[in-house]
């Protein structure tokens, strides 16, 4: 397995080092943009994106649920996982263990059942074993969000909801340009109601404003504790 | 070193064939590589050692998962040392993410440089604090870096900051994940003695999954790990009593993981709204020398401690006696 390089030589920044050098143009034909590619997401009708500037407040959570009710719809669904150091879904799904074929067209992602209702892609299904740690820098991080928009099977979906890590860095940088020539509908940024998470959830719409992303809303997650005893409400989070 | 457009058979900065294997063609650093200069150890980390040469104590506060309390339990765990009268330091390198300015009451405040290096926030006289939250001109704005900015960034928080004489502890306050920030912080401190890492967690298997993961990565970089801490234990509902594990150990939650794989298992947190109310305001949970100048006060206030500070004091010792003394 190849290693990701070090940063040992990485100079001092100053001012002018911080400066982030031009992208070059990505020589390698395998990993063209998405919308190039038999692969790729040019068919979808509809991308979303769930994303938090803070972790742990449902992401995952309120995309498998977005999934599963459009799916309940009778809609065709996929849903994309691009955490690569915690992938959360393929457990929430119940897919833990299953494995991705490839294709002549590309990976086929992973079905939930035998009618195709719902498709899943993440990183979970590439590991041999569940605890082993994804210790990946950028840009290794980068080449596999390629690979993961452009090199799976798709298809003709209503709607693809791709859930992110926290932050605002690679991995959600590498998603949004990757999906650029693809009908990328905005979005969802999902928050638990106290500051620190507000805090972070201002950054990731300043950050989803200046990638060019609408916002199409925010979801105020672990709003209230309601004790099943006494029916009390709690303001746990706030 | 130009790090975005590196190939993904690259074998590796270390590797004999660095630089000179066919994987190499096209990659931007391949001269760098070729000629021996890549592999050569980064200066900074003996600057680093030397820099915290005075600090008795390091630890990182870890998790593999996001959300689980490792900013409020390192912002809190630094408050309770600072109340035990230690000298303590606290480091946020999360970067996407600061929280440490909010949860010790510091927002707004400013990094002043002096000639002996970069000089932290002050929320206490013996605890000192660093963040990049504390370099934002403005709290809303992201911070949109990929891996080698935020690399930089930690390597000048290890270097240039002047924690002064000496300090008892330094608290890393980590993001979630196992990526650049932890690969950086873990080989830019690996010339300097670091007592290990603390995991935080939830109960669900959900944040247990991820927690493994977090092992193995300290396993993997040569962290011992000091522990885990179960947070968000159990919610005790103040009008009726009724405890509800609302993030319901599936899989027997942390203290069953950790017998698994093989770690100590520091303790319980209950989640506690007053825990809550005090991470907002930036304030200390447990009670020491800065909220008690009395002893006799302190010793009757530690004494008559709800069962959740009790919980928050005895993970907070067990690490005390496990570092051994300062």
């Amino acid at each position: 397995r190849s290693k990701t390089p070090s940063l040992f030589s990485l100079p001092s920044p100053t001012p002018e080092r911080l400066q982030q050098p031009p992208r070059k143009p990505d020589p390698r034909p395998y990993l063209c943009p998405a919308a190039a590619m038999p692969g790729g997401v040019d068919k979808i009708k509809n991308i979303v994106l769930v994303l938090s500037g803070k972790g742990g407040v449902g992401k995952t959570t309120v995309a498998v649920q977005i999934a599963q009710s459009m799916a309940a719809q009778g809609k065709k669904v996929g849903i994309l996982d691009v955490d690569l150091c915690g992938p959360s879904v393929a457990k929430v799904l119940g897919l833990e263990g299953k494995e991705v074929m490839q294709s002549s067209e590309g990976w086929v992602p992973v079905y939930t059942d035998a009618q195709k209702s719902m498709c899943c892609m993440s990183i979970a299904f590439l590991l041999k074993n569940n605890d082993e740690a994804v210790v990946w820098r950028g840009p290794k991080k980068t080449a596999m969000i390629k690979q993961f928009v452009g090199d799976v099977v798709w298809g003709e979906l209503d709607m693809l909801i791709i859930d992110t890590p926290p932050g605002t860095s690679d991995e959600q940088m590498a998603t949004i340009e990757e999906l650029k020539g693809a009908k990328l509908r905005g979005a969802v940024v999902v928050t638990t109601p106290q500051q620190v998470a507000v805090v972070d959830v201002q950054k990731e719409i300043s950050f989803a404003r200046k990638m060019g992303v609408r916002v199409l809303g925010v979801v105020e997650n672990m709003s209230g504790f309601v004790c099943p005893c006494c029916q009390e409400v709690t303001d746990v989070f706030s | 070193m130009d790090n975005s457009a590196v190939p993904e058979a690259c074998p590796g900065v270390e590797s004999a064939n660095a630089g000179k294997g066919s994987a190499c063609a096209g990659c931007p650093n391949q001269q760098l590589c070729a000629s021996g200069e890549a592999a050569k150890p980064d200066p900074a980390i003996q600057q680093i050692r030397q820099r915290l040469e005075g600090v008795k104590h390091k630890f990182l506060v870890l998790s593999g998962k996001g959300g689980v309390g490792k900013s409020t339990f390192s912002a809190q765990l630094a408050f309770a040392l600072a109340g035990l009268d230690h000298q303590v330091g606290l480091l946020d390198i999360d970067i996407c993410g600061p929280s440490q300015p909010k949860m010790m009451g510091v927002e707004g405040e400013q990094v002043t440089q002096s000639s002996l290096g970069w000089q932290p926030v002050y929320p206490l006289d013996n605890l000192g604090v660093i963040s990049i939250g504390f370099l934002l001109s403005n709290t809303a704005e992201a911070v949109i870096w990929r891996g080698p900015k935020k690399n930089g960034m930690i390597k000048q928080f290890l270097k240039d900051v002047y924690w002064g004489d000496g300090l008892d502890y330094l608290v890393v306050d980590c993001p979630p994940g196992t990526s650049d920030e932890h690969l950086s912080v873990t080989s830019y401190l690996s010339a300097s003695k670091v007592d290990g890492a603390v995991i935080v967690t939830t109960p669900q298997e959900m944040s247990l999954l991820d927690v493994r993961k977090e092992i193995n990565f300290c396993r993997k970089v040569g962290v011992p790990v000091l522990g885990v801490v179960e947070n968000m234990s159990g919610f005790v509902c103040a009008k009726c009593g009724t405890e509800t594990l609302i993030f319901h150990p599936s899989s027997g939650g942390a203290e069953k993981m950790c017998q698994e794989m093989d770690v100590p298992f520091l303790g319980r947190i209950p989640l506690d709204k007053e825990l809550m109310e005090c991470c907002e305001k930036g304030t200390p949970y447990l009670a020491g020398i800065h909220s008690h100048e009395d002893e006799g006060e302190l010793a009757e206030q530690i004494q008559n401690e709800g069962v959740c500070r009790k919980a928050m004091r005895s993970v907070v010792q067990g690490m005390v006696d496990g570092l051994g003394a300062a």
